[in-house]
């Protein structure tokens, strides 16, 4: 039985994961809680959130975010891809960034308009 | 009678998440004169250099970052009548409700509202309000202005970075730095718990292996010209323990040890301010002492969550639009107390008869607590009690007391926390 | 090679210099930080004191009332804030009544106006007082300052005047060869004929430098804390306790800015560098504080601060030319109440200078007057008219103290050019508030790079060294 705070949402529900019994989740106020609590000791992810370079906008970065959970062991490999992007404005919301992290076929997309 | 240059019908004070909502709110509650004041260059506040994600989830259902909850929230006052100042400074409110300001591109103007909506926001509390001792090195400052160096301006100001306080600024700026290649060697916390959410504990901290130290202080910093290292020790209340002395070589202190609602404003406009959450008093409606001046979000009492200030500035907004079209609210007034277990609650008055099904009253607990029960009183005679499993100060609690049950009470709903019997 | 070179710009090199520039003579002045008004002189008490304390018929009574009467004119002439505030001496009990009567002779020997009140009459004026208080001495003549303010003007009309400021030059040694003195400094060599030492808690190393040995560093730090604007009205008046042989105790007084200050305690340090506040003091600095004013809400903190009290041996100044080292004039030892005499004591500078035999012809054109542009002073129609002749007058910057873009840019162009963050805030006070730079801080950055046409990365918070940023985001690693 382990022990884990959901990270799903802020309210932060204290999960109790059964390993021995299909990762079974207790603890948990909604459905994706129980998920959360499977993958968390299975495959964890992370949305990552970062800034760019941006040439021509009122501001010299624009934020970004992985459009979806990314493994957690490809961190910091992703925020390496971020070192070489300078985007020019106009920047739109949901912009692509990066195509494609490491393989996963996740991009980095903008996070707002510049 | 005290000149002006422009009449509005609603004028907010600040554009940040509070002043978008209630801007939103005002227009589509029927005021066709709205002005949004904003001192920055842009709408949005601090949701801008809040780059992480986490918003948005009780008000749009996803997941948002700071910038894109800012950015439809924008969008949504695009889509009102609503005029928007930016770069643009208030520096007085009169009781009359004269919003003196000052801007680059307007000039000084005095405009005249006919209801007032206050949404400054807050400010972080600073080392020389907790009196950190030691050397007057560079290299310390708040965790939102290093915020705003990192994720708006491009700049880092560390390398070696201990965080004092594990407020969620402070815990997200763990993390911030960590992915951006300072080493944070120690978020350190007063408290025996943290005072942020338990997720950031989890993804900014426990992610990257950052050592929290709770009941921990900083009892010296060292540096003559820039922090060259930062002495913790652990607490005993509020007393550092002699012999507990920790070390740390590092560039940088961040601090993180508490928001204060900026109200120096409203204070000059007469409105009275409540000792413990530092806002204004405010009504079910959000208005404050002074009759049609309103106020919504983290100037009224620190939030957690940008959605419940979301939802508290479209009931502000709703209720200046209605006072300036001439709606009046009378009626009893009853007066929410707080008992054991309760810091504040917000409103602190309630008036049954502004009431529709129910009203919500958001208050914090004193400490961490596991089954726990809320029971609301008055006259001493319990009307509703809730339930909860865990409680904590970091997490504002909220509680929802039908009318029905209002009209039954006395002048006073008192409010306790204790814990379950299990 | 100058004619006079003083060393130090904190009040009292200021003071000299301003002083000097009205003659036609070539007056350098070496600073060791980067800006003027960097020691003692940003962390005092920040009064100018009445002249009931020093023993009558001493120099440093007479220097004291003679300074506060300079003082009230020099701010006048360059737009220093200054505002007259009477000041109480404290009895707590009736042995501390004979103070209060002894200073009250002091008072009268030194032509101070000083007056005997009772308890009563004391919380007539200032209902604030403790219950506890049994008498106090009480005069009109003293007043409060902007010390750094002070010092930074009369050093810009010094400098619009001629004279030239050497920042970042730390004195080495000090050679003499027949009448000409040889300064070496960690970035040159500067001769003269003439040297003014004026370096504060560091003086008494300078005048080693010639061999004067007399003079044993006793430096006394003090430690102070700044409350918010919300506290600074509960007294309009400076309220001190009976002195001991520590000093004048704790005090507590209202600044210029609209503030509250109580402190300072005092301790010997060797380093006259010192500036460090410790958690032992300064709560013990709230006790003291609240003797007096029981109302004191010490939840309105905002900032504390330490300063270093150059002193010495002597209970008196020690002005003089050296007896070893003709020429050579040391303004040392200057502890409280050496804001207020500063003027004072150049008049006495200038004296020893022409006793030295240095020619002195006052100049013809000599400008003695500045205005400073200060918003947050102004009313609703002097603020209309302002921006509306210049737009960056509308944009504020530091919120708490209503400081706009045009202060800034203003302070940045007077004539000793402000280098960081903080010599920008003695100037306009941004950041001086209750965020303390939170807000402003990176806008006033901002400001500061553009303006000096420099990088964010190299501004500095202060001094040297005191960098806030370490390089920008996203610049990866190199490959």
């Amino acid at each position: 039985m382990k022990e884990l705070i959901c990270i799903v949402c802020p309210k932060g529900c204290h999960l109790k994961v059964d390993e021995e019994n299909g990762y079974s989740v207790t603890g948990n106020a909604c459905p994706r809680g129980a998920e959360y609590g499977k993958k968390e000791l299975t495959a964890p992810t992370r949305v990552i959130t970062s800034t760019v370079k941006v040439r021509g906008a009122i501001y010299s970065r624009c934020p970004v975010k992985t459009a979806a959970p990314i493994p957690k062991g490809l961190i910091f490999a992703a925020m390496e891809l971020l070192n070489d992007v300078e985007l020019q404005a106009p920047v739109r919301v949901g912009d692509i960034v990066i195509e494609d992290i490491c393989g996963t076929g996740i991009p980095f997309v903008a996070a707002r308009d510049l | 009678m005290m000149n002006y240059d422009k009449h509005y019908e609603v004028v907010i004070v600040g554009g940040g998440p509070a002043g978008l909502a209630a801007a939103y709110s005002a227009c589509r509650n029927g005021a066709r004169k709205v002005l949004i004041i904003e001192r920055d260059r842009e709408v949005g506040g601090i949701l801008n250099q809040c780059v992480h994600n986490g918003f948005g989830l009780h008000y749009f259902k996803e997941e948002l970052t700071g910038p894109e909850y800012a950015g439809r929230f924008a969008d949504m006052v695009k889509g009102t009548r609503a005029d928007i100042m930016v770069d643009t400074m208030v520096l007085e409110i009169t009781p009359e409700k004269i919003v003196k300001c000052a801007s680059q591109q307007y000039g000084y103007q005095a405009i005249k509202a006919d209801a007032i909506v206050l949404c400054m926001g807050c400010r972080e509390r600073t080392r020389g309000a907790i009196e950190i001792p030691g050397d007057r090195s560079s290299g310390i400052l708040t965790a939102g202005t290093a915020q705003r160096y990192v994720n708006i301006e491009g700049y880092m100001p560390g390398k070696k970075v201990v965080i004092l306080g594990s407020g969620d600024i402070g815990l997200i700026m763990a993390r911030r730095m960590t992915l951006e290649g300072a080493k944070v060697l120690a978020v350190v916390e007063l408290c025996p718990y943290s005072n942020g959410l338990n997720r950031n504990i989890v993804q900014c901290l426990n992610d990257y292996n950052i050592p929290l130290y709770l009941s921990h202080t900083i009892t010296n910093i060292i540096g003559k010209t820039r922090v060259e290292k930062v002495v913790i020790s652990e607490v005993d209340g509020f007393t550092p323990i002699p012999g507990t002395e920790i070390e740390f070589e590092c560039d940088t202190v961040l601090l993180s040890v508490g928001l204060i609602p900026e109200n120096e404003i409203s204070i000059r406009a007469g409105v009275d301010i409540d000792g413990r959450t530092r806002g204004a008093y405010v009504y079910e409606n959000m208005q404050t002492s002074v009759e049609g001046i309103f106020a919504s979000g983290n100037v009224v009492h620190v939030h957690d969550l940008v959605d419940f200030v979301t939802g508290e500035s479209i009931r502000a907004g709703a209720a200046a639009a209605e006072y300036a079209l001439g709606k009046r609210v009378g009626g009893r007034v009853i007066n929410v107390v707080t008992k054991p277990g309760v810091n504040y609650t917000v409103p602190q008055k309630i008036r049954p008869d502004n009431i529709e099904k129910n009203v919500e009253i958001f208050f914090r607990t004193n400490k961490v607590r596991g089954n726990s029960v809320i029971r609301v009183k008055s006259d001493g005679n319990e009307i509703a009690k809730f339930k909860r499993e865990h409680m904590a100060p970091g997490e504002m609690e909220k509680i929802s007391i039908p009318k029905v049950l209002l009209d039954r009470c006395g002048d006073s709903l008192e409010i306790s926390v204790e814990d379950a019997e299990s | 090679m100058y004619d006079v070179l003083i060393i130090g710009a904190g009040i009292v090199g200021s003071a000299v210099a301003y002083e000097l520039s009205k003659y036609q003579l070539s007056v350098g002045i070496l600073e060791k930080y980067n800006d003027v008004a960097n020691g003692a002189t940003k962390a005092n008490s920040a009064i100018l004191h009445a002249g009931f304390d020093p023993l009558p018929e001493t120099q440093m009574a007479r220097l004291n009332t003679l300074g506060l009467k300079l003082a009230k004119d020099i701010c006048e002439k360059l737009d220093v804030e200054y505002r007259p505030c009477p000041s109480f001496v404290l009895a707590f009990a009736e042995e501390e009544m004979e103070t209060v009567h002894k200073l009250y002779e002091r008072g009268i020997a030194n032509g101070v106006n000083v007056k005997i009140l009772t308890g009563d009459e004391v919380r007539e004026l200032e209902p604030e007082i403790s219950k506890e208080v049994v008498g106090a001495l009480y005069s009109e003549d003293s007043a409060i300052v902007d010390p750094w303010g002070y010092a930074i003007a009369m050093a810009e009309v010094a400098v619009t005047n001629g004279v030239v400021l050497h920042r970042e030059n730390k004195v080495r040694a000090i050679k003499k060869k027949g009448d000409i003195f040889r300064v070496s400094t960690n970035r040159d060599v500067y001769e003269a004929r003439y040297i003014i030492n004026a370096a504060g808690a560091s003086a008494p190393k300078i005048n080693s430098m010639v061999g004067d040995t007399t003079l044993v560093p006793r430096n006394l730090s003090g430690q102070y804390y700044v409350m918010d604007k919300s506290e600074g009205k509960r007294v309009n008046s400076v309220i001190f306790c009976c002195p001991n042989k520590n000093g004048k105790g704790v005090l507590v007084a209202p600044t210029v800015h609209g503030n509250l200050i109580v402190g300072p305690d005092a301790f010997e340090v060797t380093d006259s560098e010192s500036v460090a506040t410790d958690a032992v003091t300064l709560p013990e600095l709230k006790q003291k504080g609240l003797k007096s004013v029981p109302g004191i809400n010490f939840r309105e903190i905002i900032h504390e601060y330490a300063g270093v009290r150059p002193n010495t041996q002597f209970d008196e100044f020690y002005i003089k030319e050296l007896e070893t080292c003709p020429h050579f004039i040391a303004l040392a030892g200057i502890k409280s109440p050496g804001l207020t005499a500063a003027p004072a004591i150049a008049m006495e500078a200038i004296k020893l200078l022409k006793k030295a035999g240095l020619v002195m012809n006052k100049k013809v054109n000599y400008v003695n007057s500045r205005r400073v542009v200060r918003f947050r002073n102004m009313n609703d129609e002097q603020r209309r008219t302002l921006i509306a002749r210049n737009p960056l007058y509308g944009r504020i910057i530091c919120r708490c103290e209503s400081v706009t873009e045009g202060e800034i840019v203003d302070a940045i162009n007077r004539p000793i050019v402000p280098f960081s963050i903080d010599a920008v805030k003695r100037r306009c006070n941004t950041g001086m508030g209750r965020c303390q730079g939170g807000f402003c801080g990176p806008r006033v950055h901002e400001i500061l790079a553009r303006e000096l046409g420099m990088s964010p990365v190299d501004i500095l918070m202060d001094e040297n060294k005191t960098y806030i940023l370490t390089g920008r985001t996203k610049e990866g690693k190199k490959k």
